[in-house]
């Protein structure tokens, strides 16, 4: 069996688009550059949001509200929150390994919309700089990621206008987006290529691209609806003027519940990928995994008032939430009894890839617990809104998501610079990201317990000594970034050639040149039907041996 | 293991041939179509949210007005008859005939811009403005959110009207995207509103 | 064997890790109670899982330069079944746990039960909230001695008013072992009452009243804290429960009412 094309092949058509680096910053089409586009672009807003996040850490190493004021800490963990999740998570698991894998995964040239795909890309600079340069003009917004009224009427208009605008330009990306995803893993598929031969980042991604589709453009009314009462004095959530609160509480968590399996679908996904390549083993029970997915996508859409337990809901609507929410682990539990079955008599190597996507493992499975206890309604009118809750979260998706994207970066660096990056440094990288990680987040469980709420930034001195642990945490993951961003800098010009198929994978991306020619493949598509056939055929000799060195 | 070598043709292969630019007429139908689920939820929220606030926040007796209905009435019936003319216009340019389906698609057109106009009249004979109470604020949010969709579709049909009018225009009966993307759109904008005046109007 | 000593070892440490502050109300032990069990299946699962994972990777690694693939295994069909099974059971369990902890807090009560207060809040026909047991001996009889008090949250600050005497107080004075009616209302923003010794949490929401019960059970000071972000000083938002003796309670009373009032 053949892998790749003689490098004597005749290039495919040329596309009218910048060469070079500078096809980075145009408006290119290739859904390669797309990807990429998103990737650097999110990595940035997550050094920012990081930069916010040690603020924040540092703020709370003592008691008081020392290190800035009060307002000002509020606009930080609201742009921080923003950030985070609307400019990093999402863009990244969604825009960048999407627009990258999809095309290569159901056999395509490109996505099913290039333009509208390099207009979902372009929406987010400028939506995430007028965000930032918020906190520059009048103040940012403070009033949480959450934007709850009346708070959030209340607080000076220009930043939560500012950040009301951003956010729909986000939502209107991610619209853009999905629509492009299901088109492209519906109709675009390669002939012969049948749904269940799918690799299952691309099950999971319809699955999201659904919740996207469905969930974003109710955000999208609520927060029109928001702007109204903030500059027309309308009164939807005002209460003074007769409105009404909760019903901004549901229909914004209607958005913001699915957004978690926005955020955490797709990290599903890519894991599938990065577990069977290392592993040598194909992925345990792949129709399993397929329904779960599509299990997490339609419970996802019915739990979201577990975040309003304490805000005055009527009990069978508690009750109905909870065992809801409950049962989302069941489907969430297949897929990592699944993971742990694929890994169970492997072959495994342990690069940096296996373990960050073994640490996102171990780390979720946490998390997901303390999100099974914050579903009961008992346990969580203690700990509601306490730094239970913010551990359960990073537990998620610092732990699950980031991690993933970091695993992501490591399996799939080679295949898009066509260098290998450094293993040893990447071990370390993980080692230290891995301790700062639970360092900081771990003893926020016992705070929350304890009684401390979210969102202050002065606290009870009792629990001075272990916010400084969870600083410490912090400092040692902001630290965790050098050796990251020194090894992609080192390896992009310094690397080891990584050949085309370093890892000897099975999954089309593999069986083109890397970094590929700009229509994905010279001459045809291959058909991919067992993507994860390993262990039944022989499988391809490396191109390179040095991607198999370790 | 079945991995076809890219030199071993395959027979029911497809591939498009070039550009990755290429885009199929029917997957932007499919686009349209995922689009337009996604904008009905937007309205799918805010007809939550009206239904919610009318459930648990009664007005105070002096704030209920009855609203009118035959202006509205009127209103359903233009938005019905401009679907059925938008349909005879794609029927006429499946025909061929050019000149038929630009007569259907301005007599859409002014339909839609007859329900503007006695949308206006409504809201400048309504006793309650945008901000007097939740009730008055829900009422204008959504038929100003819908008006703004019959607003943008009035100016499609407008284009796709030009471009069937234009000599060598685009739209043939064999290139007839526009012209069914802004029918489907149409369609849509009228049944939201249909759900729209039950609501609003009839409830 | 490993898997028993996995069950064993988790539930000793759910019984004897004490992860949760002091306890004061009478809500407090059950919810303590709900959280062992939690913290058992937590422990179990997570060390069961984390356990897997890196037995696979030490045993299953493979050596350096080693080219061979692993078994292909594709699935199991009985296994699927039974990591569908029990998840779904061990919720099963934790739901209808829940729902058994949660009636015992109170929070099934019809809050019909409270309408007789319904007199304190002017206007809204709507009241929400109602979690926290008056009582978890006697519920019935204790809610008509039910000890009402108002609370009206605001930018930054709760202030306590005890309709009986007409006392108007920014700290809450409760007697011990009496059960206690909150009502709760906001003038501004969403505020949220909590009590970590209490394990009772409760937003206060403007322009829809909220309602709190709560039994304390030990004599202290316990930190009344705001857990929901309402503006700069949210973090400095605080007030103070006193429980005290019933004499001590009455003095305080006494000495602070506007109508004596002897009921109090
Ligand atoms: C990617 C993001 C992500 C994901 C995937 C999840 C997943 C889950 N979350 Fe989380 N959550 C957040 C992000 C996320 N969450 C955020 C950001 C907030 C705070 C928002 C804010 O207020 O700012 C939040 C808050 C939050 C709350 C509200 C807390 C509060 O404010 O009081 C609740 C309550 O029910 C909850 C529950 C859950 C549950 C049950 C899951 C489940 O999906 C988890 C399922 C997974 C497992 C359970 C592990 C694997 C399963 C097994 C190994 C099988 C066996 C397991 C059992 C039998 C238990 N989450
Ligand atoms: C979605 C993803 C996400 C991610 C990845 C993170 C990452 C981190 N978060 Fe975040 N967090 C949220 C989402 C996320 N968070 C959300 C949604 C909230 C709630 C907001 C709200 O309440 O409204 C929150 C709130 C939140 C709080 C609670 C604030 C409060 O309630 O008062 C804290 C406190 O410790 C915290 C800490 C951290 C830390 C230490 C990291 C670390 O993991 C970050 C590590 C990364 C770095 C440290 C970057 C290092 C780089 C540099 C330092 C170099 C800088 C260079 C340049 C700028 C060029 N976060
Ligand atoms: Cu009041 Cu926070
Ligand atoms: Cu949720």
């Amino acid at each position: 069996m053949t892998i790749s094309i003689p490098p004597s092949n005749p290039e495919p058509l040329k596309s009218l688009q910048p060469k070079g680096w500078m096809r980075y910053l145009s408006f290119s089409l290739d859904h390669k550059v797309i990807g990429l586009q998103y990737m650097v672009c999110g990595f940035i807003f997550y050094l920012i949001g990081g930069a916010l996040a040690s603020a924040i850490r540092i703020e709370l190493t003592s008691p008081m509200s020392d290190f800035m004021a009060r307002d000002v800490y509020n606009q930080v963990l609201t742009l921080h929150g923003t950030i985070m999740i609307f400019l990093w998570i999402v863009p990244v698991v969604n825009g960048a390994f999407g627009n990258y894998l999809i095309p290569f995964y159901v056999g395509a040239r490109d996505m099913a919309f290039p333009r509208l795909n390099a207009v979902a890309f372009w929406l987010i600079p400028p939506a995430g700089l007028m965000l930032i340069s918020s906190y520059f003009i009048n103040g940012a917004a403070q009033s949480g990621w959450t934007a709850y009224p009346p708070l959030s009427i209340t607080t000076p208009a220009a930043g939560q206008i500012i950040w009301i605008i951003s956010v729909l330009l986000l939502g209107g990306s991610s619209i853009f987006g999905g629509i492009n995803f299901i088109a492209t893993i519906l109709k675009l598929r390669r002939p012969g290529l049948k749904l269940m031969q799918l690799p299952m980042y691309c099950w999971a991604m319809l699955g999201t691209s659904i919740l996207v589709v469905l969930s974003t453009p109710v955000l999208a009314g609520t927060l029109i609806l928001l702007s109204f009462d903030i500059v027309a004095h309308t009164g939807f959530f005002n209460p003074e003027l007769g409105g009404n609160v909760i019903v901004y509480q549901h229909l914004f968590w209607f958005y913001s519940h699915p957004a978690v399996y926005i955020m955490v679908l797709p990290a599903f996904g890519l894991v599938s990928e990065i577990l069977p390549v290392h592993c040598r083993k194909p992925l345990f029970g792949y129709t399993t995994m397929v329904y779960s997915i599509m299990g997490i996508v339609f419970l996802g859409l019915i739990v979201w008032a577990h975040h309003m337990f304490t805000s005055g809901t009527p009990p069978w609507m508690r009750l109905f939430f909870t065992i809801a929410t409950a049962f989302i682990a069941v489907p969430t539990g297949i897929k990592f009894f699944n993971w742990v079955a694929t890994l169970w008599g492997g072959r495994i190597s342990l690069n940096t890839a296996i373990l960050f996507s073994c640490g996102f493992i171990v780390n979720f499975v946490l998390g997901g617990i303390t999100g099974v206890a914050l579903a009961q309604v008992p346990f969580d009118v203690h700990v509601h809104d306490t730094y239970f809750v913010v551990a359960h979260f990073h537990y998620i998706v610092y732990g699950g998501s980031v991690f993933v994207i970091f695993s992501s970066i490591y399996h799939w660096f080679p295949k898009a610079t066509g260098k290998m990056l450094n293993e040893n440094l990447g071990r370390f990288h993980f080692l230290i990201t891995f301790i700062g990680f639970n360092l900081c987040f771990a003893p926020q469980h016992w705070l929350g317990l304890n009684g401390m709420p979210r969102r202050v930034a002065e606290y009870d001195p009792q629990f001075t000594f272990v916010n400084q642990i969870s600083s410490a945490g912090a400092l040692l993951m902001a630290l965790s970034t050098l050796p990251f961003l020194w090894n992609v800098f080192h390896s992009l010009f310094k690397g080891d050639e990584a050949g085309d198929n370093p890892w000897r994978g099975l999954t089309p991306e593999w069986l083109t040149s890397s970094p590929p020619p700009v229509e994905n493949w010279n001459g045809e598509a291959p058909l991919v039907t067992e993507p994860y056939g390993y262990g039944k055929t022989k499988v391809p000799e490396p191109l390179n041996q040095i991607g198999t060195k370790d | 293991m079945t991995t076809t070598t890219p030199l071993e043709k395959d027979s029911q292969s497809e591939v498009p041939e070039k550009g990755s630019t290429h885009e199929h007429a029917d997957h932007r139908l499919f686009g349209l179509i995922t689009f337009l689920i996604a904008d009905g939820m937007t309205f799918a929220g805010f007809f939550a949210a009206y239904l919610t606030f009318k459930a648990v926040n009664p007005l105070l007796p002096d704030a209920i007005y009855e609203l009118e209905l035959p202006l509205p009435t009127l209103n359903t019936v233009l938005l019905l008859v401009s679907s059925a003319t938008f349909h005879r216009a794609g029927n006429a340019l499946q025909k061929q005939n050019s000149k038929l389906c630009q007569k259907w698609l301005l007599i859409t057109a002014s339909l839609g811009l007859a329900f503007l106009a006695s949308q206006m009249v409504e809201y400048f004979t309504l006793p309650f403005g945008l901000t007097d109470n939740l009730y008055a604020s829900t009422f204008y949010a959504l038929t100003g959110f819908h008006g703004l969709h019959v607003t943008l579709g009035s100016i499609l049909i407008f284009i796709v009207w030009w471009q069937v009018k234009a000599p060598g225009g685009q739209l043939t009966h064999k290139n007839s995207f526009l012209l069914e993307a802004a029918e489907l759109y149409w369609h849509f904008v009228d049944g939201i509103w249909v759900i729209l005046f039950i609501i609003l109007y009839l409830l | 064997m490993v898997s028993i000593c996995l069950i064993i070892g988790g539930i000793w440490i759910g019984n004897n890790v004490n992860l949760l502050p002091i306890v004061a109300s009478s809500n407090a032990p059950v919810y303590d109670e709900l959280f062992k069990v939690l913290f058992t299946i937590g422990t179990i699962l997570f060390v069961g899982m984390t356990g897997l994972v890196i037995y696979s990777l030490i045993k299953f690694r493979s050596k350096p330069g080693e080219l061979e693939d692993g078994i292909a295994i594709e699935g199991n069909l009985s296994l699927e079944i039974l990591w569908t099974a029990v998840p779904a059971i061990v919720i099963l369990f934790v739901g209808l746990y829940s729902y058994d902890i949660y009636d015992r807090m109170g929070g099934m009560q019809p809050l019909e039960v409270h309408h007789h207060e319904q007199h304190l809040m002017k206007g809204s026909e709507r009241i929400w909230g109602g979690i926290g047991s008056s009582s978890t001996i006697e519920a019935s009889n204790q809610f008509t001695a039910a000890l009402p008090i108002e609370l009206t949250a605001m930018q930054f600050a709760f202030i306590f008013h005890y309709p009986k005497g007409d006392i108007t107080s920014g700290e809450l004075h409760v007697p011990i072992d009496q059960p206690v009616n909150l009502t709760m209302e906001s003038k501004d923003v969403i505020h949220a009452f909590w009590v970590p010794e209490f394990r009772l949490k409760q937003d206060v929401i403007p322009g829809q009243p909220t309602i709190l019960s709560f039994t304390p059970t030990r004599i202290g000071r316990y930190p009344i804290i705001c857990a929901e972000l309402c503006g700069p000083y949210h973090g400095g938002m605080r007030a103070t429960v006193v429980v005290e003796k019933t004499e001590d309670y009455q003095q305080w009373f006494n000495q602070n009412a506007k109508l004596i009032d002897i009921e109090a």
